[in-house]
């Protein structure tokens, strides 16, 4: 009897350790075309320039009002602060002294030089089905750049989080290395729209749910954005006008907000049109599901009237008795209609609750250079007053979402601005 | 076929118009506007006021008032804040985070249509302030201190208190705990401008006691008739400002 349990046992512990080697995430390495691949010719130096753009590397490596990709912005995650490290050629304090190949390895196995693993807040998982010709004309881009000292800043993470094995585990569980590998029977403008969106375009960092770990799930679904307080809704679309939102910002279905707006300011408006509508493309082959909605019960009546009578009070002039919204002389989009509108009426409601609170702009964009913009209430109405507002709107003009409660509203009034 | 057909059809009319159908029917119900920066910007008006709405008070009355009058402040003043803010060398967040993706022509475009609108400005009450403090308050910005080298408010922000061009501000028409917060930000180190920072000396110098005086007396003050900024000044002004260069020779 012992023996067979012995025996046992000690299959399972090789079928284990048989299970941890397969598994285990292999360094992959690809070497560069030639060392023309990142030399420092004009050619390449521009078509990093505008990669970096497309991976909007410059949001994390650079701090507000500072230089450019000198690092030092605070990433703040549900296991503590990373702090986004300086990338320009200083020998010292940035990746002066990094080759091509490491400059590689740090991008597609989020392997440092040293060999530390690095975290995956620089989002490697997705960066790592980046090709190597285009991580050889990043690292030319970057070397570009003027050298910036900068030194690095302790990340301050939790314990276990902050340890090496810690990462190895994580990595051991979630992370693979490897190149896009493209679909040859939907095309190539699919493909680069999946190259783009899937691989340096970082989208799934936010748009797909975390489990407890910090892990994106696969897909594009919708997911709570931790600690920011955003929720970045499923991006399989079928809005016609995507490319348009995408590039500057609005189209008739509305604008984006909050980090999107970030998105869109310093990444996507300075794309191509072509891989703006590779990216729609894309997009738009996903398949569109109703998960995010909860058609609900209309709230109570005096919930319902408090909230119309602040809604008239304080969003109709804008946004419509009706909740159609306007557009502007020249036809395009100037404030969003409420009716139908998909953010208003996600299930979880933070996304209107936040744009109550806090208003704000859309990004000034070549589409949209003068955006219009939406007051903060947070100052005018009080907790019960914006759940009341917002339930009215998430339940009126056919629209059919939950209400909200003014302990949720609350809850948002603390999340940190900036 | 048929088999095809009744479900297509059940599909169809669960479904009803299609989201896209519905969208094209809003749009051409939508109100059109003309697209005035007053409607662009009717975000700002919430806090700071417009010619229809005053500005938002924190509570009850003008002495809860807090947020600033940005009417009539010299277009440049105006500017280099909304960048000062949106580049971090100015903290308050909410405002950082209304112009963090707005571009510098956008910006100045804001801040030439805030510069030519006049509102009325919000004034204390003198009866229930000290006579002594509003007497030291009243020293300091018309005269300075020369042993704490303050120099006067006058000297660089005018005669009439109203600011100068291009880009120096009025301090007449601000509620007082906006000026109290400003002195505290600079002294503090949260509140930056364009090196040199001449207020952030001026602050350092000044005790809280005097900051309260010089706050009281300026949000005492009524606007005078003619609210506009003076059009220059006599150079060079007592401290370096960054904000506010000498003319190059």
């Amino acid at each position: 009897m012992k023996r067979r349990i012995l025996i046992a046992v000690g299959i399972l512990l090789v079928l284990a350790v048989a299970a941890a080697l397969l598994a285990w995430p292999r360094a992959e390495f690809i070497p560069a075309r030639s060392p023309q691949a990142w030399a420092p010719s004009a050619g390449n130096i521009a078509r990093g320039a505008y990669l970096a753009r497309a991976g909007d590397c410059a949001a994390c490596h650079t701090v507000r009002g500072g230089a450019a990709y000198a690092g030092g912005r605070a990433v703040d995650t549900p296991f503590g602060r990373v702090m986004a490290p300086n990338i320009t050629p200083d020998r010292e304090t940035g990746i002066g002294a990094w080759s091509a190949d490491d400059f590689w390895n740090a991008l597609h196995n989020g392997i440092s030089p040293g060999g530390r693993l690095l975290y995956p807040a620089f989002p490697y998982p997705n960066y790592t089905k980046v090709t190597r010709e285009d991580a050889d004309a990043l690292f030319a881009y970057l070397r570009s750049l003027p050298p910036q000292r900068n030194a690095r800043q302790p990340h301050a993470l939790r314990a276990p989080y902050g340890s090496q094995a810690a990462l190895a585990a994580w990595r051991l569980l979630y992370f693979k290395p490897g190149v896009f590998t493209p679909e040859p029977a939907r095309g190539a403008d699919w493909n680069r729209g999946a190259y783009l969106v899937d691989g340096l375009g970082h989208c799934s960092a936010c748009h797909s749910p975390r489990n407890g770990l910090g892990a994106s799930g696969e897909g594009l679904h919708g997911g709570l954005i931790p600690v920011l307080g955003w929720y970045a809704p499923s991006l399989a679309s079928n809005d016609p006008q995507l490319a348009q939102l995408l590039r500057s910002g609005v189209s008739p279905r509305g604008a984006v907000f909050g980090p999107m707006a970030e998105v869109v300011g310093q990444s996507l408006q300075h794309l191509s049109d072509g891989d703006i509508g590779a990216m729609s493309a894309y997009l738009r082959s996903l398949p569109v599901d109703g998960a995010e909605r909860a058609p609900a019960a209309p709230p109570p009546e005096a919930l319902m009237r408090l909230g119309g009578r602040l809604y008239g009070q304080h969003c109709a002039d804008c946004h419509g008795k009706d909740g159609r919204g306007a557009a502007g002389e020249d036809g395009g989009p100037a404030w969003p209609a409420l009716a139908g509108n998909r953010t208003l009426q996600l299930a979880n409601p933070v996304n209107a609750i936040r744009i109550v609170l806090n208003g704000g702009f859309a990004p000034s964009t070549a589409g949209n250079p003068r955006p219009y913009g939406m007051p903060p209430y947070s100052p005018v109405l009080n907790d019960a007053e914006v759940a009341a507002v917002v339930s009215y709107a998430r339940a009126s003009w056919g629209n059919a979402a939950p209400m909200v409660t003014p302990a949720e509203v609350n809850g948002y009034r603390a999340v940190p601005l900036d | 076929m048929r088999g095809f057909i009744r479900p297509f059809l059940l599909a169809c009319a669960l479904a009803g118009p299609t989201a896209v159908q519905a969208q094209a029917q809003q749009q051409a119900q939508q109100q059109r506007v003309p697209g005035t920066l007053a409607q662009r910007l009717a975000a700002c008006a919430a806090c700071h006021g417009s010619a229809t709405t005053p500005p938002a008070a924190v509570g009850s009355g003008s002495e809860r008032q807090y947020y600033p009058r940005i009417a009539g402040k010299p277009a440049g003043y105006l500017y280099n804040q909304l960048s000062n803010f949106r580049e971090g060398r100015r903290q308050y967040p909410l405002m950082t985070w209304m112009v963090q993706h707005l571009s510098d022509d956008y910006l100045r475009e804001i801040a030439d249509y805030f510069s030519a609108q006049h509102l009325p400005a919000p004034v204390l009450d003198r009866a229930g302030m000290p006579a002594a403090e509003l007497e030291r308050g009243r020293q300091l910005v018309t005269r300075g201190d020369t042993a704490l080298k303050v120099p006067a408010c006058v000297a660089c922000h005018g005669e009439r208190l109203t600011g100068a061009l291009p880009a120096i501000p009025g301090l007449v028409g601000l509620p007082r705990d906006y000026i109290n917060a400003q002195f505290g930000a600079w002294r503090n180190g949260s509140r930056h401008a364009l090196v040199p920072d001449c207020m952030g000396s001026i602050a350092s110098r000044l005790s809280l006691a005097d900051v309260s005086a010089i706050s009281a007396w300026l949000a005492s003050e009524p606007l005078p008739a003619d609210p506009s900024p003076a059009p220059s000044l006599s150079r060079p002004l007592p401290l370096a400002c960054g904000s506010a260069p000498e003319p190059k020779p």
